[in-house]
Parts: C-alpha cells; sequence; structure tokens
C-alpha cells in the first residue's frame, strides 16, 4: 500500500483533481457554483490535444487548454451573473455542451467518433546528469512526474496566498459571502464574480489539458466523471485551497490503492469498493460539517 | 439554499430530460423499390468512426453491398430507448434483414423479432439467456474471443522475458472473463511457468471502458512489478495502456481492431474480432435465400477472430514464434485444444 509506484501513482491520479478543484473555489468563493467542471476539463482536453497536434508542442496545448477552459466558462459567466439564470442549470447545460461539442469536433478534425490519433506529450523535467550524483538523485526521487503535477502543487500555494492575503482574494470571498456589503463598498460584483468564474474555467482547463497530454490522446468523454470528483473534493475540503488539495490526494491515494492490490488474491469487487468506503469514513468521521459561501448560488 | 445532494439529483433529472430530448430519430424513408435486397443497421454506443468495433461491422455492410448490390442504411441511436425504436423504424420501413451492433441489442431484438415476423433480424454479440431458443427470424452471432486471446497468450508467454505478464480487462463480468481466461490458457500453453497479473478498471461502464487515465495508472503498476506484456480487453480505457508500454517501453496487446498502429514497437499483436466477416456472412446468406434464425459463434475456424501482424509489430515477432502460434490455431480448430471461456 506505501510502495513508491503507488505513491506516484496517487500523485497523478489526483493531478486533475487538484487543478479542477482549486478552480470550482474560485468560482463557488465568489458565489457562483460551478458544477461545469466536467464539461470545462473535457473542453480543455480537447482544446490541448487540437493545439498539440497542429503545432507539435504540448505546451502550446497547455494554453490552448486553458484558453479553451477560459472561453467556454465565459459562457456561464454571462448566463449565470449578467443573465442572472439558475446556475446549476447553466452548468448542466455547459456540460453537455461540452460532452457533444467535443465528439462532434473529433468526428470533423479526426473522422473518428472515439479519439484523436496520438500526439506529442510532456518531456519530464529533470536535472542534467552531468550535475552528478546530487542530480541523479533528484531526478529519481522527483524527477519522474509529467511537469504539470509541479505546476498543480504550486498552484495550491499559490491559490491559498491570493484567496487569504491579497486584497483580491478578500474581495473574492466577500462576494461570495455578502455581495450586498461589497457593492456598498463601491468594488462591483459582477466582476469579481466574473473573475472567479474565468478562472475556474483557467484552473479546470490545465487539469483537462494534463489529463489529455498524459494520455497523449483526446478519448471521448475522457474526463469521466472527474469534475464531479473535484466538485466533491472541494466541498469535503471545506472551500478551502489546502482542504480541497488534501481531499484530492486522499481520492487519488484510495484509487491507487485499489488498482494497486488488484490481482493479489483480494476479489476485484472488494477493492474496487475501497475508495468509496474510504470517502464516507473520511466525510463522517474526520471532515464535520462544511459552510459553503453564504451568498452561493444567488445572482447579483 | 439547496444542499449539493439535491444539487445532484436536478442534475441527474435534467441530464435525463435532456438526454431523450436529444435521442433523435432519423431513420430514413423507404426508398424506391428496385428489387434488391434492403439492409438496415443500428449502431451501438460508438457510433460509427469509432475505428473498431461499430466501423467494423460497417465495413462488413459496405463490402456486401459492393458484392451483392444490397442497398443499406444505417442508424445511430442516442440514447438507450432509441435502440427498439431504430429496430422498430427499420422493420416498419420493411427492411429485408436488419443488424444490431452490440450485446446491448439483445432484448430489443428479442422483442422486434417476435413484432415483425417477416423481417429478418441479426444481433452482433447477442447475449442469449441460458436455454433461450431464438425466433426463426433472428440470428444471434457471437464471437469465440477466447480463442482469439489464446493465440495472443501463446505470444505474450513467448515474448515475455521475466515470466510476468499482465491482463487489463475493463469489468468483471463474463463477457470480458472470455478474454482472460484464453489469454491465461494460451500463455500457459507457451510457457507452464508464467505468471499473470489480472486487474480490472472499473465498475460503472464509464470507468471501466472510457477511461484511458486510468487505464495508463493500471498498466503502469503492473510494469513496475516486472510484468512486461499486458493484454487489454478495456475498449478506450485501453488506449491508456498501449501509452503506458510506450512510455516504460515495454509490450501491450490490442483488442477488437488492429492497433498495432497506436505505438508502433510497442504493441506485440492485437486480438481482432471480425466483425465485417461476421455481417457479410449474415446478409450474404439473406442473399442466397439460406439465412436461419438462432446462436451462430465465431471463431478460428472461420476468420470470426485472430490476430494481427503488420508492418508496426512484423520486427518483434520471430518465425518460431508465429509457427508455434500457427499449431496452436490448427489445434484449436481441429478440437485438439479446448479453449477455457471462465
Amino acid at each position: 500500500m506505501f510502495e513508491l509506484a503507488v505513491l506516484d501513482s496517487a500523485l497523478r491520479m489526483a493531478t486533475p483533481l487538484i487543478l479542477a478543484s482549486l478552480g470550482g473555489l474560485f468560482s463557488e468563493r465568489s458565489g457562483v457554483v460551478n458544477i461545469a467542471l466536467e464539461g470545462i476539463l473535457l473542453t480543455g482536453a480537447f482544446a490541448s490535444i487540437v493545439a498539440t497536434y497542429y503545432t507539435g508542442n504540448p505546451w502550446a496545448g497547455v494554453f490552448a487548454g486553458v484558453f479553451a477552459g477560459i472561453l467556454i466558462s465565459l459562457i456561464h459567466a454571462i448566463v449565470s451573473i449578467v443573465f442572472k439564470a439558475d446556475q446549476i442549470v447553466s452548468g448542466v447545460a455547459i456540460n453537455l455542451l461540452a460532452m457533444g461539442l467535443t465528439q462532434f469536433l473529433t468526428w470533423i478534425i479526426w473522422g473518428s467518433s472515439a479519439n484523436s490519433p496520438p500526439v506529442q506529450g510532456m518531456a519530464h523535467w529533470s536535472l542534467p546528469e552531468t550535475w552528478g550524483p546530487v542530480a541523479r538523485g533528484v531526478n529519481t526521487v522527483i524527477g519522474h512526474y509529467p511537469p504539470l503535477v509541479y505546476v498543480a502543487l504550486a498552484l495550491v500555494a499559490v491559490s491559498h496566498v491570493v484567496l487569504f492575503r491579497t486584497p483580491f482574494g478578500l474581495r473574492l470571498r466577500a462576494t461570495g459571502e455578502h455581495p450586498e456589503a461589497v457593492d456598498t463598498l463601491g468594488v462591483s460584483v459582477h466582476a469579481m464574480r466574473f473573475a472567479g468564474v474565468l478562472m475556474s474555467g483557467a484552473f479546470a482547463g490545465l487539469g483537462g489539458a494534463f489529463l489529455a497530454l498524459n494520455t497523449h490522446q483526446f478519448v471521448k468523454n475522457m474526463s469521466a466523471g472527474r469534475g464531479f470528483i473535484a466538485l466533491a473534493a472541494m466541498i469535503f475540503g471545506k472551500w478551502n485551497p489546502v482542504g480541497a488539495f488534501a481531499a484530492c490526494l486522499l481520492f487519488g491515494y484510495a484509487e491507487a490503492v485499489q488498482m494497486g492490490l488488484q490481482g493479489q488474491a483480494v476479489p476485484t469487487q472488494f477493492v474496487q469498493m475501497i475508495p468509496y468506503v474510504l470517502t464516507m469514513v473520511a466525510l463522517v468521521g474526520v471532515i464535520g460539517r462544511a459552510r459553503p459561501p453564504a451568498a452561493i448560488g444567488k445572482p447579483y | 439554499m439547496r444542499k449539493p445532494i439535491e444539487h445532484l439529483f436536478i442534475v441527474l433529472a435534467i441530464t435525463a430530460a435532456v438526454a431523450v430530448m436529444l435521442g433523435g430519430c432519423s431513420a430514413e424513408q423507404p426508398g424506391s423499390v428496385d428489387g434488391a435486397l434492403r439492409v438496415g443497421m443500428v449502431f451501438d454506443v460508438g457510433g460509427k468512426g469509432d475505428k473498431s468495433f461499430n466501423d467494423s461491422a460497417y465495413r462488413g455492410l459496405l463490402h456486401a453491398a459492393d458484392q451483392f448490390g444490397v442497398e443499406h442504411t444505417e442508424f445511430e441511436p442516442g440514447q438507450d430507448a432509441d435502440r427498439e425504436t431504430g429496430l422498430r423504424k427499420l422493420a416498419q420501413a420493411q427492411y429485408d434483414i436488419i443488424i444490431g451492433v452490440g450485446f446491448l441489442f439483445s432484448d430489443a431484438m428479442r422483442k422486434v423479432a417476435v413484432d415483425y415476423p417477416d423481417v429478418k433480424f441479426a444481433c452482433i454479440d447477442f447475449d442469449p439467456r441460458p436455454g433461450e431458443t431464438l425466433p426463426d427470424n433472428l440470428a444471434g452471432l457471437k464471437f469465440r474471443e477466447e480463442e482469439g486471446s489464446f493465440l495472443v497468450g501463446v505470444i505474450a508467454g513467448l515474448f515475455s522475458k521475466t515470466g510476468r505478464i499482465g491482463f487489463i480487462g475493463g469489468m468483471d463480468i463474463p463477457l470480458i472473463h472470455k478474454f482472460e481466461a484464453g489469454y491465461i490458457a494460451g500463455a500457459k500453453y507457451a510457457n507452464p511457468a508464467v505468471s499473470v497479473t489480472v486487474a480490472y478498471a472499473g465498475a460503472t461502464p464509464q470507468q471501466a471502458f472510457a477511461d484511458p487515465a486510468k487505464g495508463k495508472e493500471l498498466a503502469l503498476l503492473q510494469y513496475g512489478r516486472g510484468v512486461d506484456v499486458i493484454y487489454h480487453a478495456a475498449g478506450s480505457t485501453g488506449n491508456g495502456v498501449i501509452e503506458a508500454a510506450r512510455e516504460v517501453n515495454r509490450q501491450a496487446i490490442g483488442v477488437d481492431s488492429n492497433q498495432n498502429y497506436m505505438a508502433p514497437g510497442n504493441v506485440l499483436t492485437s486480438m481482432v474480432k471480425r466483425v465485417d466477416n461476421a455481417v457479410f456472412k449474415t446478409v450474404q446468406s439473406a442473399v442466397e435465400g439460406n439465412f436461419s434464425g438462432g446462436l451462430r459463434e465465431f471463431g478460428l475456424a472461420d476468420d470470426g477472430v485472430g490476430y494481427a501482424v503488420d508492418e508496426y509489430n512484423e520486427d518483434l515477432l520471430t518465425e518460431e514464434m508465429l509457427s508455434v502460434v500457427e499449431d496452436a490455431r490448427q489445434a484449436i480448430v481441429e478440437g485438439t485444444i479446448s479453449v477455457p471461456t471462465e
């Protein structure tokens, strides 16, 4: 259960969840429910493969994923902030749109209803071997993760600082708790909420890019419910970046343990149950009541 | 303020409603009848263009159209309920033979075949109930996946240098057990000392057959434990298995269609299911007037299953390996080897 391969796998499984749940957090802290994370992940995944396919450069794919995530979340922002529509309905619509649109475009671009051809993936970051044994040591310990894993870890810290140590973060949180107060102080509620929703698009789009570039391919519906798990992790972590990060690691670890235990004389069905049981135990036993932002879901 | 769980229910309800609305019905109206046999085909969830199962069925249909000049039309159901609707539409339009692609059609086929006794029906991967007798106008086409899996198992057993090979299935169900059982039997036939690590991807269709990221992690774990060949029977999840083989430079074995091209040099071979042959032969029997209902199995003997050798993997397979595999094929066809299904 604690062998290095399982821990590695846990971190890689957790990465798209971490990025998507950080995204969800910025949106919900501003007061906009974002159930569209699933669709944004899928859109980001698709866009990253298209860009990598045409440019041959996976970093172009990363930027395309982020950009596409922002674009599709812009729909959510306009519908739910400007037109004050129900945020859940808008989120569901975006999930359905993303599913249909990516599949349709896969057919247009590659003539397949199922998947794209393989594309160039990302080279792992590592120190030059010529730097001697220290570099080799560092490489064996941390050099074998895809680069976006490190980006995700850094973004957890950045998100925490932005949310709790900057004026922007304070305003964003205030918008989600008490928009009237924010408005009275002359800060635009709409602008803050746009920022929150678009940031969620950027983060989840990046998560999608990781998912697809790590598989070197777009496969239809490849987000496979991760957007909803990220949403759960965000609530699990009490709308707090470090908490959400820990919840994502727990989900990733449970999944990796489940996979690592397979084929070792325990019935598959029992092993596959582990992540869910672990989630329930943690939810009931460790985490207390989670309080959402007070003004969440209410148009202003 | 709604609670998250209420959100979930709302989402599920809306998703279901929209899905039902989106599931279009667009079967073509009957065209002019000039005496040619008319064939209708209803596709599985993957749809036309899946580069696998459905495309293979479609190829068989086009081949038959080419050969016998039959008229044909296709229908892609959006959601579960549309399958039966699609079959009924084509039956009402008096198509001569209607082919459903995939085991998901089994129930709908049973019902519709009874209602339209003058129309012939064929269902790929038909899932029979124990002791069931099919109506005369319904042919259930099955494949002996275990026989093809046996041959790729032989290749894996001969190729493996570590003596440890892996199997990654989509879902832990009888259909996938056939792949697993045949593969293990084949590997032990080639190398009695070989050990096989088995893993399954998920308990829902989405996790099981459409999550390549998960397939990749499962494969990396097996490769990390000294496995050097992994056979997958997991749909798109298996794309991740092949990607893992490429990344750590080991071997994967593809499934259903020829997947050798997906990572040249790292896909040892593919177990191919010749759905095209089954479709072609079924249309042929209808054209020649000797179509009959009931279960029909396609195995090695009639090219229903096999393994793929092409420019992408020919350097991996030696003459000696292929001669052992061909001997095994011969023995299965003649019945001297019986391949387990469980």
